[in-house]
């Protein structure tokens, strides 16, 4: 024995400690995997020794490496030897190990239980507080359930500092175990109260979380919290307190007035910002905006100008939850909003602008938008201006172009953000313009004079290949001007504009654009010219495209090559004729006679299928895989099922795209018809659009871009509000020209405030082309709704945790209604046995055994007729071992016996009819006798077993209770209305009555509850009541009356049984 | 309440990790990592508040440190941001001026002090010197474990 202690102190010598681990760590940064593997192999063999040092060292060597990321779940069961060592250091090291490692999943965490117990009633209180500590990180419901009632009682310990992590642990408890919550509350609310601020604000900490998800539970505490609020100097327990009134106020407005005076104060006098903040935030929530809202927003304004940069950024945080409600009071602060823009930290600059978004009326969106302009000119960085840029464009497109009153400053302005470099959102502007052009007719003369302007100088956009994204305008450009040409003043020189060899080095989408819009153009000059006699345009016009076009063809875009040809055909045919004098100009027009109108972006979803349409039939046979597949490495697409084979170009090597390229150079140039490559200048256009290929005119753009003509932005901005102006002062003079006539003065009071926003009208009356629908579109709504949208899945009450499923380990379900839930396995069960027996009921007790081979019993009752009930009970075999020889037994009560087999004794088990391989389920049926139903009662009982291994078996025993509940005793029996009201007329019955406090939930859904749970039957329901009736298996009616205001008058034969089954009842809803 | 906390290195190393919620290892891994890269990302000027997934993450860098938080909607950042100074200025009571190498090495002493500090992402104590009594005694108490034993008696021979 010496020598095996000696040997172990020498192995311990040389064992790394932590820090040697964490050294050599360090000194392996090249090989830092390897070396720890291998100190996971020196680890695993510590941990095979006996020494509990050795142990803990190597669990806290563990811990380390788990925070590396290594999985340490192997060595969870060391950890709970270390726990249990008696030694405080040890202790200490296996909870730390446990709290780290240790989640719900973990199997070996239902073997602490005993451990944590112990430990829990230790002498000494650290002990304690490290279990609680560790407890509290790694708590399970079987955990909370069982010791609930430990931890309950440690809230009551002599030592503050017992107490104070048991309140804040109770909060865990009471998620994991919400039954726990009505038992422990009356101590935790004495907490509030305690001697010692620590436990008191520990207290405060789990009321207001809790509080917080379920406010209505925790209005009668208002008082209590409100002369805390009063008398609290700790700004900790503060914060918290008033976080809770910004939960309760919501629900009881006369709070609000009694907190109105407090929070003043506390606004007033604090020099914790914190808590001004949390005090601001309560505002914004609550009912206090009319006498403190002002205050508030003077006191947000002083942190958005404070240098502290968080301060500032809450500030706009708290300004935008007000922009929701009061947002004229948002608007005010214009002006330092903006300022805000400039700041350093972009992460404030961006709050500003979402600020800025809410903020626009018809009224500022011009103001905002031009300072918005002078920031998108000197902002630094890409990033930051491509979002002004969208946010500009969000904020002047948003609901439809609402604040827009001036299309003409909008197309301005976006023909003024053309000239960002830089900018990768030239489509974004594109598509608002041609939407603007599209959508509101009025403005089309205006846009398209703009977009003329835009394609004469092109060359500026595209000047410089860095400004590549912000040529996407001129492909709205293009189509604009040739869509609605009819409006341009020159149309010749656009056409000329549009055909110029330039245009080639544009990428081929929008050269396609071109050629198309440069027909369209075409038609409106043959139109405009077709008057004339001498028509010399007309055919100087033929002549620019037929010399222009050719250039085009050449293109190595096939969209481009394809039109350009088409139309240099077309033109070619329209010269010989205008050369016979024939007038062409309207049947070329015809060509694109008709408007474009927008669609919708969901009018295609809605076409309605044709009937007889099977849109997922197959058009041709789908192909057979080809046979190259079949080289194809199996493995790789074994997965995915191959529905129509695509030629793969992708698997081709390298080595075999070379030869192929060989090969076709070959052919090529031995191809008589094949042109060669020549290394003309028109060549050059003909290879791909890359750009950097192109030979580029190098513009100067230090000059600031200007494109001529151009009108600024800022001209509208005083124009348009020149225009109101005058508005105003007519609108004043005819007030006062009705005031005139309106004499009899009923104190009307003079209206010199600023214009509302209804007064500012359009500067033109702008049509807003609503989108098409197709016709007979499908009247579907749900498109409006996002299946995806987060919003849905928050529509879960917070009080989740709380939640039914979660909580019941004692919990009765009628047999009858299991379909209700299809899902939960009790039930499924308990349907079966249905049939065979009216009278069933079931309830299920939840054991964990505290063995070493994890085991879980659900256990499971029926209980049947008159003096008999039969309980059903599911025996699951959870450990990886074979269970068998099981015995059943219970001990007797007076009133509740089990029935056992003639010529056995009252205390001799009953054997189980069957053995439990590993992972297997049975059910075993037990006949009880009982005599009086009155009362619910207990029983105890144990399962005695044989664990069998492969080398040995042991014994082992499992103790359960079974709980028998009144309402078990009742059986849905449906009751005619005339009976019904018989029985209550016949005075036979006792009555009783209650109230269920803090139940909020719809009228059917309690009736539903009550049905479910407690196996009554609705008899009938009138408005705000409803009859329900039940019979008990001996016979006893019960009758209950529920009202809406969640009352319930009750009458039954039997006080007693009644008296239970409406604690029973009033159970089940404090749980909700 | 406070989901969780995180001690990281500007190197983006990980030094202190602390779930107050069940969090699945690989859903822990992944934040971690997705965390690490936001927060070093930002630039020393920035404010210490951001949006993160449902989240608020409140962090500060205290010299090669960060320490990070993330709360939840209701919660009010500047107060988890004193919690976060508040945890520092302990670790510097109980190390004498703290650095990382402090934390690398004792981190197990550091996770006994956030222990005593926070418990189930609540504050449990907000007098500084009530925790660093409470760490002194459990301290005094390993120690009293441990000093008896020299390496003789261990051995058997005294």
């Amino acid at each position: 024995m010496a020598l095996k202690i000696v040997k172990g102190s020498i192995d311990r010598m040389f064992d790394k400690n932590l820090q040697d681990l964490v050294r050599g760590i360090r000194n392996h940064k090249e090989d830092e995997a390897k070396y720890i593997s291998t100190c996971i192999d020196e680890i695993k063999q510590e941990l095979k020794q006996d020494n509990i040092a050795v142990k803990a060292n190597a669990v806290c060597k563990l811990t380390y490496l788990q925070m590396l990321g290594y999985d340490v779940s192997w060595a969870a069961f060391n950890i709970v030897e270390v726990m249990s060592s008696s030694k405080f250091t040890y202790k200490r090291i296996g909870y730390l190990a446990a709290s780290q490692c240790f989640h719900e999943s973990t199997d070996v965490i239902m073997l602490t239980t005993n451990q944590i117990r112990k430990d829990l009633s230790s002498p000494n209180q650290y002990d304690t507080g490290v279990a609680l500590t560790g407890l509290s990180c790694f708590v399970t419901p079987d955990l909370a359930r069982d010791l609930a009632n430990d931890i309950m009682t440690l809230m009551s310990h002599t030592k503050p500092y017992i107490r104070k992590k048991a309140v804040l642990i109770m909060y865990k408890v009471f998620l994991k175990y919400p039954e726990s919550l009505r038992p422990a509350f009356p101590r935790l609310k004495e907490k509030l109260e305690d001697p010692d601020p620590g436990v008191q604000s520990a207290a405060v900490n789990v009321i207001c979380e809790l509080a917080r998800r379920n406010p209505k539970n925790y209005l009668s505490l208002a008082p209590l919290f409100f002369k805390l609020m009063t008398s609290s100097t700790n700004n900790w327990v503060l914060i918290k307190i008033i976080k809770l009134f910004g939960a309760l106020t919501p629900l009881e407005p006369r709070l609000g007035k009694k907190l109105i005076e407090p929070l003043t104060n506390l606004i007033h006098s604090t020099s914790a910002m914190s808590l001004l903040y949390e005090c601001v935030n309560t505002v914004i929530a609550g009912q206090y905006w009319e006498s403190v809202g002002n205050l508030c927003v003077q006191k947000l304004r002083i942190l958005i100008e404070d240098s502290d940069q968080n301060l500032k950024y809450l500030g706009l945080l708290a300004m935008s939850k007000i922009l929701k409600t009061h947002p004229k009071s948002v608007q005010s602060h214009k002006d330092l909003i903006l300022q805000c823009l400039d700041d350093k930290d972009e992460s404030i600059r961006l709050r500003a602008l979402d600020l800025l978004y809410g903020m626009v009326s018809k009224k500022n969106l011009m103001e905002i938008v031009k300072k918005l302009m002078l920031h998108v000119d000197k902002a630094e960085g890409t990033t930051y201006r491509d979002e002004l840029l969208t946010k500009i464009i969000d904020i002047c497109s948003q609901s439809n172009y609402q604040y827009i009153t001036n299309f003409e400053w909008y197309i301005s302005i976006l023909v003024e953000l053309t000239r960002l470099e830089g900018t990768r959102h030239g489509h974004l502007i594109a598509s608002q313009m041609l939407d603007v052009a599209i959508r509101v007719k009025a403005i089309r003369a205006f846009a398209v004079a703009q977009m003329a302007t835009l394609l004469d100088n092109a060359h500026l956009l595209t000047g410089n290949t860095q400004r590549n994204g912000i040529c996407e305008v001129l492909y709205a450009a293009a189509w604009i001007c040739g869509e609605f040409s009819e409006h341009l003043e020159n149309p010749m020189q656009t056409l000329e504009a549009m055909l110029r060899p330039k245009v080639a080095t544009l990428p081929g989408h929008i050269q396609a654009v071109y050629v198309q819009n440069a027909a369209k153009l075409f038609a409106t000059v043959l139109k405009g010219e077709e008057g004339n006699t001498d028509g010399t345009a007309a055919q100087e016009a033929s002549q620019l495209m037929i010399d222009r076009l050719p250039l085009f063809v050449q293109s190595a875009n096939l969209e481009v090559q394809e039109r350009a040809s088409c139309i240099l055909q077309l033109v070619k045919y329209i010269q010989k004729l205008q050369q016979k004098d024939v007038e062409v100009a309207e049947e070329v027009n015809a060509l694109f006679a008709g408007e474009l109108n927008p669609v919708a972006p969901k009018a295609q979803k809605k076409v309605p299928v044709p009937e007889g349409l099977d849109l997922d039939a197959w058009i041709n046979e789908p192909p057979s895989e080809s046979e190259s597949e079949d080289e194809q490495p199996k493995a790789i697409f074994a997965k995915e099922e191959p529905k129509h084979s695509r030629p793969r170009h992708t698997e081709v090597d390298e080595k075999e795209l070379a030869r192929r390229r060989e090969a076709r150079k070959q052919e090529q140039a031995n191809n008589p018809f094949y042109i060669k490559a020549s290394p003309s200048s028109q060549k050059v256009y003909q290879e791909a659009p890359g750009v950097e290929h192109i030979p580029v005119v190098q513009i100067d753009l230090n000059v600031p871009l200007k494109v001529p003509g151009l009108p600024m932005s800022d001209q509208y901005v005083k124009m348009e509000e020149e225009r109101r102006q005058k508005e105003r002062a007519e609108k004043k003079k005819k007030e006062k020209k009705k005031r005139k006539e309106k004499r009899s003065g009923r104190g009307k009071k003079h209206d010199s405030a600023p214009e509302s926003e209804e007064d500012i009208t359009p500067a033109h009356m702008v049509d807003i082309v609503t989108e098409e629908m197709p016709e007979n579109a499908l009247p579907s709504d749900d498109d409006e709704r996002d299946p995806t949208d987060p919003h849905k899945a928050l529509d879960i009450d917070l009080d989740k945790p709380l939640a039914d499923s979660e909580k019941l380990p004692v919990r009765s379900h009628r047999a009858a209604e299991s379909q209700k839930s299809p899902t939960d396995g009790e039930t499924e069960n308990a349907t079966l046995q249905e049939p065979k027996k009216k009278s069933s009921k079931e309830k299920r007790e939840k054991k964990k055994d505290k063995e070493r081979d994890r085991k879980v019993y659900d256990i499971q009752g029926n209980l049947q007729d008159g003096s008999q009930v039969v309980v059903s009970v599911i025996f699951e075999n959870k450990c990886n071992s074979f269970l068998k020889s099981m015995e059943f037994n219970v001990l007797d009560s007076l009133n509740s016996k089990l029935q056992r087999p003639e010529g056995s004794g009252p205390h001799d088990g009953l054997v189980v009819p069957f053995q439990l391989p590993p992972g297997v389920s049975n059910e075993a049926r037990f006949v009880f006798t009982v005599q009086s139903i009155v009362m619910p009662q207990k029983l105890k009982g144990t399962l005695t077993f044989i664990v069998k291994n492969e080398d040995d078996s042991t014994h082992e025993k499992l103790d359960f209770k079974l709980h028998f509940t009144c309402t078990s005793y009742l059986i849905t029996t449906p009751c005619y209305s005339d009976a019904f009201a018989k029985l209550l007329e016949s005075g036979d019955l006792k009555s009783s009555s209650i109230r269920l406090e803090g139940v909020n939930m719809p009228f059917h859904h309690l009736l539903a509850r009550i049905c479910f749970h407690h196996h009554f039957s609705v008899v009938e329901r009138i408005d705000s009541c409803a009859s329900m009736y039940s019979r008990s298996i001996q016979g006893h009616h019960v009758c209950l009356l529920v009202k809406t205001t969640v009352s319930i008058d009750a009458k039954c034969d039997e006080p007693t049984l009644l008296g239970n089954v409406l604690d029973e009842i009033k159970q089940t809803f404090s749980q909700c | 309440m406070m989901r969780f906390m995180l001690l990281f290195s500007r190197q983006g190393k990980l030094r202190l990790q602390k779930w107050y919620t069940a969090t699945a290892e690989r859903d822990k891994k992944k934040m971690v990592r997705e965390l690490m890269q936001i927060v070093l990302a930002r630039k020393p000027k920035m404010c210490s508040f951001l949006e993160w997934r449902d989240l608020k993450i409140v962090y500060k860098r205290y010299a090669s440190l960060y320490f990070c938080c993330a709360i939840e909607e209701q919660d009010n950042e500047l107060i988890t941001l004193e919690i976060i100074h508040r945890f520092v200025e302990l670790l510097d009571k109980y190390f004498g001026s703290v650095c990382e190498l402090d934390i690398i090495f004792n981190f197990e002493k550091a996770y006994f002090i956030l222990d005593e500090f926070l418990m189930g992402g609540e504050i449990q104590d907000t007098s500084k010197k009530s925790v660093l009594k409470a760490i002194e005694q459990a301290d005094l108490l390993q120690e009293e474990d441990e000093s008896p034993r020299s390496v003789l008696e261990e051995m058997g021979l005294a």
